[in-house]
């Protein structure tokens, strides 16, 4: 099993004749994912990568039954597309795009609000049910199916994490970036509470990094109510106060939202918390077999 | 993006928020100009980057126009130290020149975004004039918080709150809830991150007006806004970081001196955590993005170097849609360009690795490879005691 996305989710991309959309939709056709259509205003009617064009997700949805979206339009018009997918009824939004204003996205949640669906991202790697779908931008080919959930703030240190759990043997059921901005759609807690129920899913990786308080409220969730090995990791320990460490959201203002409180919460949760980004995959492994 | 003093009361005074009268000014001559026009009695306040001004002689009083022309003249080019600026301090290019004020009481206005509740938030404090994250820290019960509905935006009650909260009367009072308003309106109209009064001033005659001001944008939102990207002051920022940013990286000098060049800003984090891990420092943040292009590994390989501090560097590449023997390429061609100055210690993982590997092998250049994070680390923190 797996979270969110399976071999029956069916993707629209929006954004699909652009230069992202188009390369990335060709990676996740190759990864064997169903794209059963993509969206450009204009474009509609006509055929890209196979795959139809429509003006609108509406379209998409009533023409081909999509129930997933990949977002990859400009910054600025994020948003905008979002609450579009939303509206026509899509189910799981995955917003890819990076830079979106904080105002847009305060709008855009506000909207999705009392409707049923989700959104992962927005600056998000995507997310992937190794063997079935993947729906984003991460190398397909360094996963493996298998009984690992990740849950991460970030793009390329996920891919280390993951590489790491594929080279002891494990595999993943699902991984997720929930993006790295102040403002995104699931959080930590939303997706812990997904895997609580997959039953294929053994131990769950929580990769945070500075800022927020995302890793915190994780933290007393886990201590309450989930009951699989949680290992975590938490960028940014030597990071400067003030400074944004390249994500938006990656920032220690007021003195709050350091590694050091995020990793100590973590810790009185009993998480097992990896000091150093080298040891996830070990202590993964001490966490699933006690050694 | 941050702004000078004078700027954020420039933008704040058009959405009717009471500052003081006053003008910025580059020459003492001027100053004392100003100090004719609106003194005798004026304020002068060094505008730099960075808060704690009065500690270090940054603000200053003076009770007529000669004082404040030769004030202006210690002021203007002199290195202000701050609490907040670093032992190194920041050159003092001009001032604001204000009319002086007696002031009755100090008190305290921010409006920042509250992630946890995905909306603004407005908070009060009668605690003015004082670090705010201390207040927060010891006297929680100090700050009065408004959370904003994005839906229908600051409430006229909820202004009304606040001014009671902070004892506000009569006029006073009227003043207070239409200051509050006009500064939330600022906030969003100009997409900050922050918009911080400290001090909210309460005037001996019972005005409100903005003693300080402080705002913040979200980079993300600038190309809106042309008119605040242009009060962008690249002289407040490291030349580093300026150059890096030209190129679309994401740089940042730190105390260290090992230098780091990572693909992803988590991956860049973690990889500073794990130098740190290994007995070094990291002499910088630099994310060359996820994806990661040949001419960013140049401009990139072309800070890296230009930092006098570096004494060895860790390049960790994790290869995802990117291929690594592209990378391993451009870092090739630019270590032939800018030269090899600093050992560098290479770690490439992911899609098409051996291929890279091999580049940077035969490329007769002496790169310190390394299989894993922890490898790297390991390497490279002896390398740069040497």
């Amino acid at each position: 099993m797996s979270i969110i996305i399976d071999d029956k989710t069916r993707v629209v991309v929006q954004g699909i004749t652009g230069g992202e959309g188009t390369f990335h939709t060709q990676r996740m056709q190759e990864y064997g994912t169903t794209v059963v259509a993509g969206v450009t205003p204009g474009k509609g009617g006509t055929t890209h990568l196979n795959v139809p064009v429509y003006n609108s997700v509406a379209d998409a949805v009533e023409k081909e039954g999509a129930d997933a979206s990949a977002i990859f339009v400009p910054a600025f018009f994020a948003a905008d597309a979002i609450m579009e997918a939303a509206s026509a009824g899509i189910k799981c939004i995955v917003c890819i795009t990076e830079g979106i204003p904080t105002f847009d996205m305060i709008k855009a949640k506000l909207f999705l609000n009392g409707k049923d669906c989700c959104l992962i991202g927005p600056n998000t790697p995507g997310i992937i049910s190794p063997g079935k779908c993947k729906i984003g931008i991460m190398p397909g080919h360094i996963h493996t199916p298998g009984t690992v959930g990740i849950i991460s703030r970030s793009g390329t240190l996920t891919y280390e994490a993951v590489d790491q759990v594929t080279k002891l043997g494990y595999g993943q059921s699902t991984a997720v970036g929930i993006g790295g901005d102040p403002i995104v759609g699931l959080q930590f807690i939303d997706l812990l509470r997904l895997f609580k129920d997959d039953k294929d899913t053994e131990a769950v990786i929580l990769i945070g990094e500075i800022g927020g308080t995302a890793e915190e409220e994780a933290a007393e969730y886990v201590k309450k109510e989930f009951p699989k090995p949680v290992v975590s990791f938490i960028a940014g320990q030597t990071a400067p106060p003030g400074r944004r460490m390249g994500h938006a959201g990656a920032i220690i203002s007021g003195g709050k939202g350091t590694a050091k409180e995020k990793m100590k919460a973590l810790e009185e949760a009993g998480v097992h918390v990896a000091k150093s980004p080298a040891e996830i995959g070990q202590k993964v492994k001490k966490a699933l077999v006690g050694a | 993006m941050k702004i000078h003093e004078y700027q954020a009361k420039q933008i704040l005074d058009k959405y009717g928020v009471q500052i003081p009268r006053g003008e910025v000014t580059e020459t003492p001559s001027k100053a004392r100009e100003i100090a004719d026009k609106i003194g005798p009695k004026v304020v002068l306040k060094a505008q730099v980057h960075a808060g704690g001004r009065g500690k270090g002689g940054g603000i200053k009083l003076a009770k007529n126009p000669q004082e404040a022309e030769k004030i202006a003249k210690e002021m203007i080019g002199m290195t202000l130290v701050t609490p907040q600026t670093g032992p190194e301090g920041k050159f003092v290019k001009r001032i604001l020149v204000e009319e002086a004020l007696d002031i009755d009481r100090e008190l305290y206005i921010g409006i920042v975004i509250d992630r946890a509740r995905e909306a603004p938030v407005v908070m009060a404090s009668s605690e003015g004039g004082v670090e705010i994250e201390k207040v927060a820290a010891e006297t929680p019960e100090r700050i009065f918080k408004e959370y904003i509905n994005p839906a229908t935006g600051f409430l006229p009650f909820q202004a009304r709150n606040l001014a009671f909260k902070l004892s506000l009367e009569g006029d006073t009072f009227k003043q207070g809830v239409k200051f509050i308003m006009s500064l939330y309106k600022a906030f969003v109209a100009t997409d900050a991150s922050l918009a911080e009064i400290n001090p909210l001033l309460i005037t001996a005659q019972g005005n409100v007006l903005a003693l300080d001001a402080k705002m913040n944008f979200d980079d993300n939102a600038l190309l809106r806004h042309p008119d605040i990207k242009e009060m962008r002051d690249l002289d407040e920022e490291d030349p580093l970081e300026v150059e890096a940013s030209k190129f679309n990286l994401s740089y940042i000098k730190l105390d260290g001196n090992v230098g780091c060049m990572v693909n992803g800003a988590g991956l860049a984090m973690a990889t500073m955590d794990i130098i740190m891990h290994s007995g070094g420092m990291p002499a910088n943040f630099l994310d060359v993005g996820g994806g990661v292009s040949e001419e960013a590994v140049k401009n990139a390989f072309k800070i890296l170097v230009s930092d006098k501090d570096v004494k060895a560097a860790l390049i960790n590449i994790f290869g995802g849609i990117v291929r690594c023997d592209l990378v391993a390429n451009g870092i090739v061609k630019a270590a032939k360009e800018f030269g090899l100055k600093v050992p560098m210690v290479v770690r490439l993982e992911g899609t098409n690795v051996k291929l890279g590997k091999k580049i940077l092998k035969e490329s007769g250049l002496s790169f310190y490879p390394a299989e894993t994070m922890k490898e790297a680390a390991e390497k490279v923190v002896p390398l740069a005691k040497q």
